[in-house]
C-alpha cells in the first residue's frame, strides 16, 4: 500500500517535471512565426477518377511505392489492386473474415496485408498466378486496426489489444511488442529513416517508438479523444494527429510538444484519416461528415475542401511522388484528385 | 472502490509507469521557435517540387482522361 502510493507520486512528480521542460522551450507558437510566410494558394482539386467496384463500406487504401498502383479493403470482404491511371481493377483478393478495419501493400508490390475483427494480419502474394495466402499473423488479442511493411520480411501492425508489433514474416512470429499504451491502438505510420514509428490510440495520446528495441522514446498528450490517424511529416521531425475530437495536431518530436492546431469551431465531425502532401505544406484530413478538409499545415488556416463522397470519407492516401491524393469512402468509391 | 493490498500486478505496472515516465523526462528538447522555423524552412525548400501546391500541367498529368481532339 505504501508502494502504490510513492509510485504514484513519484510518477504526478515526473509528469510535472516534463510538463515543466515543455513550457521551458515554449518561447512562441507557429502561428506566429508562419504569419510572415506567404499564404499558400487557394487549393482546388478536381476529381479525376472515380474507382468503382466494392460493393460496401472502404475501411483502407494504400497507395503502392510505384506510384501508380494502389489496394483498398472493403467490407464486401475483397481487397481490390488498381491501376489508378487506367482506373481498371488488376486483382482481387478475396478475404477469409469480411471485417476488415485496414490493408497496406509492401513497398517491392509483391506482398498485401489486411485485417479487422478476426484480430489477425494476413498477408497475401499478389505476384503469382492468382493471388495466395502468404501467412496468418495471429497473436493480437484485439482487432487488427492497422499494417505497414517495412519490407517483405517485416510488418509493423497495431491492435485494439493497445499493442503494437513487429513480424518476421519468414517465420509468422513477433519480433517485438510495443506495450505502453493503455487505450486501443488506432493507427500507425513508420518514420522516412524507418528507424522508428508513430503510434496513435484511444488513449487519446500518440507514442514514439524505437523500432529495433521495442521502447517508447516519447509521448504526446493534448487530444481529448480517441486518435484515429497520424502521419509523419515528410520531414521526419514532426507528426500530425487526427481524433474524434474533431481537431488535428502537429507535434514536433524534437521539441517534444503540440506546435500547431487545425480545427474550425464550425466543425463537429471527428477526423477519420490523414495524409500530406510531398513538401508537408498541405494537410488532406477527412471527416466523419462526409468531406475532405485540405489545411495549410504552417498557417493552420482551412485552404480547401474536397466534396464528393455520399459518406463518410474513412481512408486518404498521397502517393510518394505527390502527384495526387486518393479519398475511400463508405459511400464504397475511392476518388483521386489532384 | 478500496482495496487493502493492491495486487503485484499493479505494483508492477505502477513501477512501469514510473521508468517510462524517467525516460521522457530526461529527453532534451528544442525550442519550439527553433523547431518551428526548421519546419518552415523544410516547407519552402520542398514547395517547387510539391505538385498538389504547384499544380500539374494537363500533359503531364498521369489521371487526368486524356479526350482525342478534333479540329474543326
Amino acid at each position: 500500500m505504501g508502494e502504490m502510493d510513492t509510485l504514484k507520486k513519484e510518477a504526478d512528480g515526473l509528469k510535472a517535471q516534463i510538463e515543466a521542460g515543455r513550457k521551458a522551450v515554449n518561447d512562441t507558437t507557429m502561428a506566429t512565426l508562419a504569419s510572415g510566410v506567404a499564404a499558400a494558394p487557394r487549393v482546388q482539386l478536381k476529381n479525376r477518377k472515380t474507382l468503382k467496384g466494392h460493393l460496401a463500406k472502404i475501411y483502407g487504401l494504400h497507395w503502392s511505392a510505384d506510384n501508380r498502383h494502389m489496394v483498398s479493403a472493403s467490407q464486401d470482404g475483397k481487397l481490390l489492386i488498381w491501376d489508378t491511371y487506367t482506373g481498371n481493377k488488376v486483382y482481387a483478393v478475396p478475404l477469409k473474415s469480411s471485417w476488415v478495419m485496414s490493408c497496406s501493400m509492401a513497398p517491392s508490390g509483391n506482398l498485401v496485408a489486411s485485417g479487422g475483427l478476426d484480430n489477425m494480419c494476413t498477408i497475401a502474394n499478389i505476384k503469382g498466378a492468382s493471388p495466395k495466402t502468404l501467412r496468418e499473423l495471429d497473436a493480437h488479442e484485439g482487432y487488427l486496426s492497422h499494417s505497414r511493411f517495412l519490407n517483405d520480411s517485416e510488418i509493423l501492425t497495431a491492435s485494439g489489444d493497445t499493442t503494437c508489433c513487429l513480424w518476421d514474416l519468414e517465420t509468422g512470429k513477433q519480433k517485438v511488442i510495443y506495450k505502453s499504451h493503455v487505450g486501443d491502438c488506432m493507427c500507425l505510420a513508420v518514420s522516412p529513416d524507418q528507424n522508428t514509428f508513430i503510434s496513435g490510440a484511444c488513449d487519446s495520446s500518440a507514442k514514439l517508438w524505437d523500432i529495433r528495441d521495442g521502447g517508447c522514446k516519447q509521448t504526446f498528450i493534448g487530444h481529448t479523444s480517441d486518435i484515429n490517424a497520424i502521419a509523419f511529416y515528410p520531414s521526419g521531425t514532426a507528426v500530425i494527429t487526427g481524433s474524434d475530437d474533431c481537431t488535428l495536431k502537429m507535434y514536433d518530436l524534437r521539441a517534444d510538444q503540440e506546435v500547431n492546431g487545425y480545427q474550425d469551431a464550425a466543425l463537429n465531425a471527428g477526423v477519420t484519416s490523414v495524409s500530406l502532401s510531398s513538401s508537408g505544406r498541405l494537410i488532406f484530413a477527412g471527416y466523419d461528415n462526409f468531406n475532405c478538409n485540405i489545411w495549410d499545415s504552417l498557417k493552420a488556416e482551412k485552404v480547401g475542401v474536397l466534396s464528393g463522397h455520399d459518406n463518410r470519407v474513412s481512408c486518404i492516401g498521397v502517393p510518394d511522388d505527390g502527384l495526387g491524393v486518393c479519398t475511400g469512402s463508405w459511400d464504397s468509391f475511392l476518388k483521386i484528385w489532384n | 472502490m478500496s482495496s487493502t493490498m493492491p495486487s503485484s500486478n499493479n505494483i508492477a505496472q505502477a513501477r512501469r509507469t514510473v521508468q517510462q515516465l524517467m525516460i521522457e523526462a530526461s529527453i532534451e528538447r528544442i525550442k519550439v521557435s527553433k523547431a518551428s522555423a526548421d519546419l518552415m524552412h523544410y516547407c519552402g525548400e520542398h514547395a517547387k517540387y510539391d505538385p498538389l501546391l504547384m499544380g500539374i500541367p494537363a500533359s503531364e498529368n498521369p489521371f487526368k482522361d486524356k479526350k482525342p481532339c478534333a479540329i474543326l
